[in-house]
């Protein structure tokens, strides 16, 4: 700030601490509810402080879900979230960095259109189609797999922006010489833009991972079988009809479980999340 | 933009766009053409057949109140998620750049919300709220309020507009943040020289150069309102009590997979998707031509 | 190593734009040419013509004897510098040297002995391991020459590698590539907007503009014996000293009324509108051509010469003196030509009037 005011600093500091306070509280109130008995969060209030069933609660659900809701494990369920949003996110990296390629790189008939409809997919989200998508993939018989959790979710064309501009940022030089040394343009590919690449690949897993880690909508849709269900619709489908049924301090582990891992990402891999978000809404 | 180096081959470019252009075909063109020609369609009570009634399903849903109510909800729904989000996370982001101490932790502690679920947030703030069970909800009750989201349909918004809003809050903090960072020391130090306040400052130089980075977010949040928002009101209201949190997006999935309105179901996809088409053109057109000075 | 025979040789972009109008040259084997020329006359263009990056319109190009019209950047046995070194940012300075002969299959044994011998020419010795961005900008311009040089092609060309350095390093590196010439003898074309680097390189030099040549020739016939205008008075620091006049008799009469007469041999091929030129250091105090009286209007002093600058009527005329002796400001200086330094061009077409 300009002029030196410690007040006016102090000031910050509290709003900041209210504000993290603010954010933190939901997740601080899930944690203790993950580790205290079902009699526990009945009797109103809740108590504020860890209880002791942390390896009770987790080891539940982990292996037979919540009793009144769903009894699937959500340890598989895990798993198939983890499949599905590296799958999302190698997939969407995977195809766009080629078409990013071939579009920047080469210039061949019908480019302005592939351009164009590749350019189309970014103005209407899945929610938009979600029924007649359905459709489609229950024709290709893929409801209840893996392709179909991850396919439809990756026609999408951030990640292609993305690479296309900062493939238009390199030097022009760069491929000339390697044309000269005698590079094809796969070789080109290979040995010079995917390695100039990484911090881009790794900013887009980054967000990748997390948007198909957080999916709902479609999963929801596309799985009907227990042993596919992702861990974000799983908690859903533990909360039946009436509030007071719930077991939620088992519903609140699986809640923390499901979001351990992409907040992990998300703190761990700060500097490319950050990296991912910013250039992915140019 | 062109590149002037290019190289020469008949094939390769073609297999190299082929498998995004093959799963656009099917996943993205395919489904959107089919929307488009169920919303013409009309099925019988049995699923066995259809008919063609030509704009029938839209001039149903125009004179449809739960459908226009849907619409007056989404519009409320997501002016407050996005006005609220917004609001919250500048005041957050304007402390944070002042900070100089600890702005990285302060960064990564708010931040982290955009890693959890719609679905998940919508839970957790169900269960803080939840009517005998929460521990918000106790609060209230202890304040005089009769607190029951099940039946009250404003409680209900209020609780999904919170859950929405907190999730949004470090997506819009990061970008007020790089936008705050790139405004000029020089301008604000001469502002200063000249004899403004810091809230002077505020309002006539900072807001007014933040105003592209504004309304990006404002129209990012509206899109989220709109579609991302619907794992928070399945997890939390299914669009309860009553319709009272029905958005549109929330009804397409409604009428479409439970209530197995095919043709009414397109329609109103048709019209979001006319909605979605509409708020990009205006997010191309004029976030990104706005320039200021 | 080979001969570069360039005939007939146009570009285009468009119908209507046409940026090289038909260019004729052979360059002989183990020749060291340069292309000269202002920015935008096509120079840089016709080098990447030959290198294979940009299509020829019209005309020939051989490597060889080998015409290469359709031929790979790859397959037509050249290397190139770029003026921005285009050194691979992710690969070390061996990798970056050897990437052309890995793709080339050649044995790792082989491509260790041409790597470590072009960078014992270089002194790169050391600097094999680091990658570019740990390398100044006179060491990454050598690992862009011995890349080139490790290829041992049929000729180097080079685009205004040293437009990037600064002053210093410029000049010890034109000693370097001139040193390296000697001792390779690869056929070279060099690219530069830099007369200085262009006579003290060449062994012959192709001066261009607007996509013409205007003159092929030793540096030394060039400075001495331009063909037009516009390589009087792009070749020679400080440039020439240009006079247009009217003819009148035998005389061109110059404005304010002197005049000058036109040497005999060159009466008959000079026309109504003629300019005189000579340069400032053929203008000395004596000497036994014309007369110019000039009043001193500033003075650099470059230590050891001054460049006066004087008024001549309306024009300038700048004369090269011994540092030593500097006129005062505002006087009045006669000075006289050397004896067979006036030139005469036709001002019209901008070409020399010669025997």
């Amino acid at each position: 700030m300009v002029e030196n005011r410690p007040w006016s600093d102090f000031l910050a500091h509290l709003v900041l601490i209210a504000g993290v306070i603010v954010v933190a509280f939901p997740l601080y109130v899930t944690f203790i509810a993950s580790t205290l008995t079902y009699d526990q969060i009945i009797t109103v209030p809740m108590p504020l402080t860890p209880g002791d069933q942390l390896f009770e609660n987790y080891g539940q659900v982990l292996r037979a879900g919540s009793g009144k809701g769903s009894h699937a494990a959500v340890l598989p369920m895990l798993g198939n979230s983890l499949v599905m949003a590296i799958g999302v996110a190698v997939g969407k990296i995977a195809i766009s960095i080629i078409s990013a390629f071939a579009i920047v790189y080469f210039r061949f008939p019908l480019r302005r259109l592939f351009f164009w409809m590749i350019f189309v997919t970014l103005m209407l989200p899945i929610e938009v189609r979600i029924i007649p998508t359905y459709g489609v993939a229950a024709s290709l018989h893929l409801l209840n797999s893996y392709s179909g959790l991850i396919l439809p979710l990756i026609a999408s064309a951030t990640a292609t922006f993305l690479f296309r501009q900062f493939y238009l940022t390199i030097p022009d030089e760069l491929a000339e010489a390697a044309r000269i040394d005698g590079a094809g343009p796969l070789r080109f590919f290979w040995d010079v833009l995917l390695p100039l690449s990484r911090t881009n690949i790794a900013a887009l897993f980054v967000i990748l991972f997390i948007l198909g880690w957080n999916q709902y909508l479609w999963p929801l849709l596309i799985t009907s079988e227990e042993s596919m269900y992702t861990v974000v619709i799983g908690i859903k489908r533990m909360i039946s009809g009436g509030d007071a049924a719930n077991e939620w301090n088992l519903i609140m582990a699986t809640a923390m479980l499901a979001l351990l891992p992409p907040a992990l990402v998300v703190v761990l891999m700060q500097k490319w999340f950050v990296k991912g978000l910013v250039e992915t809404e140019k | 933009m062109e590149k002037r180096v290019v190289f020469q081959s008949r094939w390769l470019p073609y297999v190299l766009v082929a498998p995004q252009i093959a799963i656009t075909v099917i996943f993205f063109f395919w489904p959107a053409v089919q929307a488009g020609y169920f919303s013409f369609l009309v099925q019988d009570p049995f699923g066995q057949s259809s008919s063609f009634v030509w704009f029938q399903n839209f001039r149903d849903l125009v004179r449809d109140t739960n459908y226009l109510e849907s619409f007056q909800t989404t519009a409320v729904f997501s002016l407050a998620v996005a006005a609220s989000g917004i609001a919250i996370s500048l005041l957050l982001a304007v402390m944070a750049e002042r900070v100089v101490r600890g702005a990285t932790i302060y960064k990564t502690l708010l931040i982290w919300p955009y890693a959890v679920a719609p679905a998940v947030a919508g839970v957790l703030w169900a269960f803080l709220f939840a009517p005998s069970l929460g521990i918000v909800a106790y609060w209230l009750e202890r304040l005089g309020v009769n607190w029951n989201y099940n039946v009250n349909g404003g409680q209900a918004m209020l609780l999904v507009v919170i859950a929405a809003t907190w999730k949004q809050i470090s997506y819009n903090f990061l970008f007020f943040l790089a936008g705050l960072q790139s405004i000029p020391r020089s301008l604000l130090e001469a502002a200063a020289i000249d004899g403004a306040s810091p809230l002077r400052r505020f309002w006539t130089i900072v807001f007014p150069l933040l105003s592209p980075t504004t309304f990006f977010l404002l129209v990012i949040n509206v899109v989220y309102a709109f579609f991302d928002t619907f794992g928070v009101i399945d997890a939390t209201t299914e669009g309860g009590p009553a319709g009272a949190t029905q958005i549109l997006v929330y009804k397409v999935y409604f009428d479409g997979v439970k209530g197995s309105d095919l043709g009414g179901s397109a329609a109103q996809s048709v019209i979001l998707m006319a909605i979605v088409i509409g708020l990009t053109v205006v997010q191309f057109r004029f976030v990104e031509k706005k320039v200021q000075y | 190593m080979a001969e570069i025979r360039i005939s007939g040789v146009t570009k285009s972009y468009t119908q209507k734009l046409q940026v090289i109008h038909g260019i004729d040259v052979t360059i002989a084997d183990g020749e060291f040419i340069v292309i000269v020329g202002p920015s935008g006359c096509g120079k840089s263009t016709l080098l990447r013509m030959i290198a294979g990056l940009e299509t020829i319109t019209g005309g020939e190009i051989a490597i060889g004897g080998r015409v290469v019209n359709q031929v790979e950047p790859k397959d037509r046995n050249i290397a190139m510098v770029f003026q921005n070194y285009a050194l691979y940012p992710h690969m070390t300075v061996y990798e970056n040297m050897s990437y052309g002969l890995r793709i080339r299959r050649l044995a790792p044994a082989q491509i260790q002995e041409r790597v470590e011998r072009a960078a014992k020419i270089l002194e790169l010795g050391p600097f094999l391991q680091r990658k570019p961005r740990e390398l100044s900008g006179g060491q990454r311009q050598r690992v862009a020459m011995g890349r080139a040089i490790v290829r041992e092609p049929a000729a180097f060309l080079f685009d205004e590698p040293l437009s990037n350095l600064d002053a210093k390093l410029r000049v010890q590196m034109r000693l370097e590539i001139q040193k390296l010439h000697r001792s390779l003898k690869t056929t070279s074309i060099f690219v530069t907007h830099d007369q200085v680097e262009a006579m003290t390189l060449a062994d012959r030099m192709i001066v261009m503009n607007a996509g013409r040549v205007e003159q092929i020739g030793r540096p030394i016939d060039v400075y001495a014996d331009p063909a037009s205008l516009f390589v009087a008075g792009f070749i020679g620091s400080p440039a020439m000293n240009f006079l247009p006049g009217k003819r009148s008799g035998d005389d061109v009469e110059l404005p304010g009324g002197m005049r000058v007469a036109i040497p005999a041999e060159l009466r008959a091929k000079a026309g109504g509108e003629v300019t005189v030129g000579v340069r400032p250091e053929h203008l000395a105090a004596e000497g036994a051509g014309p007369e110019f009286r000039i009043t001193v209007d500033t003075i650099e002093a470059l230590g050891a010469d001054s460049l006066v600058h004087g008024a001549f009527g309306d024009a300038t005329l700048v004369v090269r003196m011994d540092g030593g002796r500097a006129p005062a400001m505002g006087s009045a200086l006669p000075v006289r030509a050397q004896a067979g330094k006036l030139f005469f061009f036709d001002t019209a077409s901008g070409k020399r009037i010669a025997a």
